[in-house]
């Protein structure tokens, strides 16, 4: 679709002029509103992953997406329903198999086990659907962002401002419980209790977005945008800023991008994100040697190596 | 293809020994419990590190990698395997790099990944839209979820030389690595090079996922990698006999899981992975009281 569009409306050196055909459809706008919804909670959501190293979780969650959305299919309910309801008995499952576990400090087997279960259950969801229901598996693992109507866009803003209410609530002792386990659980901060309620909300933002970008794609916005906010700044209130405009921008850019090539979305977005992160780590590396050159007790010697 | 011959199967009876012969009659059944056995015994072995170092994600990243080069040497028209393992040991040595620690790790990590499922998109499409209807019989969902009951000889063949390499190196390095593992701190002051093994693990798991990942998809691979080793780690702390478990268990798991697979015609890869992650979560259980 977008092929044919771009050879009406190709693109110029007038950026106004680009960004008015760009959205000039309806659908084009339904993305844009989607997908900066989606990178705002990202950003933020993101963020306190990064912080917490809970990577593995962030993408086993979004691969759990794939079993709630092919679940929901086979059984006649709406995906929305069957993402959400994947995503909270997959963050469950975490929690429960990482406690009884007899090596629960490091939470990798867990959170894999679970994710290896969500996948074949997938798979078995795709098997015992009809035939020709395999062929929208590509858009269940690489989302439809040009495919958007305004229902979706109405169910993702409702649920953002829920997700980003609860954040803000738990914002504060979850920063505390993340940066420090111990001390917080000290001090009275219930930090098992937040841990399972932030795989849930996790689970939550993984679900919305995951009808919009895709399984595979919700996890670049997810780490990227914050692991490069975490490289420039330690200040967690900076750092939750630069991450939504990182996401913003990766997903702005993509999808104009995305638009006026024959090329997907996600693979912009994705190859932007890395770039930036390549650049930013390259770049404090750099500073980082040329620092030790010229005054070897200078502040950068010490932060190089983070 | 399972689907196909599950109309003409025969049906299960409660003679199990003849149960086995009619199954083994097949042809296409002799060669899946062969490359599967193979893989299920280099597969638990090298999962059981995995789990002692804590890198089911670097693992799990490592068959998407897997994934997007497959499809890359599809796109491009390079033999899948040569260009998989390219990606993969690249990527490996690459996340081996970033060092024992264990802060942070993940999310260099989940960035490569992120990066490399993009790639994986962008083949993807490459892939339909250009190879579409050339009738390679390989598509995204093969890599993915993968077909053991679609092996043939020449794979067989393949799989059989590349893991026997895989166990030979990793027996060759298995005590220094097992020391190293468990306290890299230590190890590192007696003098055992724990960077190098790193990184040589890190290549010894790639070329095991990624030849694994072409012959029976990355869902398979992963819960082969994992739930075994998972299981043996939990039962038993003394690691020769964690290993043998391990192994014993993947094969076990296995021959269970594909002669569930023959007689229900659900696919076998799926039978196989909940099967492993049942009893998982049933070891894991019954430790607990």
């Amino acid at each position: 679709m977008p092929i044919v569009f771009a050879d009406l409306y190709s693109p110029s050196w007038d950026l106004v002029a680009d960004i008015q055909i760009l959205l000039h459809f309806h659908f084009m706008q339904n993305a844009y509103l989607a997908g900066t919804l989606v990178a705002i909670t990202a950003g933020i959501v993101g963020y306190f992953m990064v912080l917490r190293s809970q990577s593995f979780a962030g993408h086993s969650l979004a691969n759990v997406g794939f079993a709630g959305a092919t679940g929901a299919v086979l059984f006649g309910i709406p995906a929305v329903i069957g993402l959400f309801v994947a995503g909270v008995c997959a963050a469950a499952g975490m929690q429960t198999l990482n406690l009884a576990e007899r090596h629960s400090r490091q939470s990798d087997i867990a959170i894999g086990a679970v994710f290896t279960a969500s996948l074949a259950l997938g798979y078995l969801f795709i098997h015992l659907a009809t035939a020709e229901y395999a062929a929208s598996v590509y858009d269940i693992l690489f989302g439809n962002i040009l495919g958007i109507n305004d229902t979706d866009v109405s169910i993702i803003l409702w649920s953002t401002l829920v997700l980003l209410g609860i954040l803000v609530v738990i914002a504060r002792p979850l920063c505390f419980a993340s940066l420090d386990p111990d001390v917080a659980a000290a001090s009275g901060v219930p930090v098992r209790a937040l841990a399972f309620g932030y795989l849930v909300l996790l689970a939550l933002v993984v679900a919305v977005a995951v009808q919009v970008v895709g399984v595979l794609l919700i996890f670049a916005l997810l780490v990227t945008p914050a692991a490069i906010a975490q490289y420039l700044t330690t200040r967690p209130g900076v750092a939750v800023g630069i991450a939504i405009i990182l996401a913003l921008g990766f997903t702005w850019l993509g999808l104009a991008i995305g638009y006026f090539t024959p090329y997907p979305v996600g693979f912009f977005i994705t190859t932007f994100a890395f770039g930036a992160y390549v650049l930013v780590r390259g770049g404090r590396f750099l500073l980082a040697r040329v620092g030790q050159r010229r005054a070897p007790t200078s502040l950068w010697s010490k932060g190089g190596e983070a | 293809m399972s689907m196909v011959i599950a109309g003409v199967l025969p049906p299960f009876t409660w003679n199990l020994w003849q149960d086995i012969q009619a199954m083994l009659h097949y042809d296409f059944m002799r060669q899946a419990f062969l490359a599967a056995t193979i893989l299920s015994l280099v597969t638990g072995l090298v999962g059981y590190f995995v789990v002692l170092r804590h890198q089911a994600f670097a693992g799990e990243s490592l068959s998407d990698v897997a994934f997007t080069g497959a499809l890359g040497g599809a796109a491009l028209g390079i033999n899948p395997l040569a260009s998989l393992l390219v990606c993969t040991i690249a990527v490996g040595v690459a996340m081996g790099g970033f060092g024992e620690r264990l802060r942070g790790r993940d999310v260099a990590i989940g960035t490569v990944l992120a990066w490399v499922l993009g790639l994986g998109v962008l083949f993807l499409s490459l892939f339909t839209t250009h190879a579409s209807g050339t009738g390679t019989g390989f598509s995204g969902v093969t890599v993915l979820f993968g077909n053991i009951l679609g092996i043939s000889t020449g794979q067989t063949q393949t799989i059989a030389l590349i893991s026997a390499g895989a166990i030979l190196g990793l027996l060759l390095i298995a005590r220094p690595l097992l020391f190293a593992s468990l306290d890299p701190d230590v190890a590192a002051a007696q003098g055992v090079p724990v960077r190098l093994l790193g990184l040589g693990f890190m290549v010894l798991l790639a070329v095991t996922v990624s030849e694994a990942t072409l012959a029976v998809g990355a869902l398979l691979v992963f819960a082969l990698l994992l739930l075994p080793a998972a299981i043996a780690h939990q039962v038993t702390s003394r690691p020769s006999s964690a290993l043998a478990l391990a192994a014993g268990l993947a094969v076990l798991i296995t021959w269970l899981g594909i002669t569930i697979g023959f007689y229900t015609s659900y696919p076998s890869s799926v039978c196989i992975s909940l099967l492993a992650f049942v009893s998982y979560v049933a070891v894991v259980g019954s430790k607990r009281r």
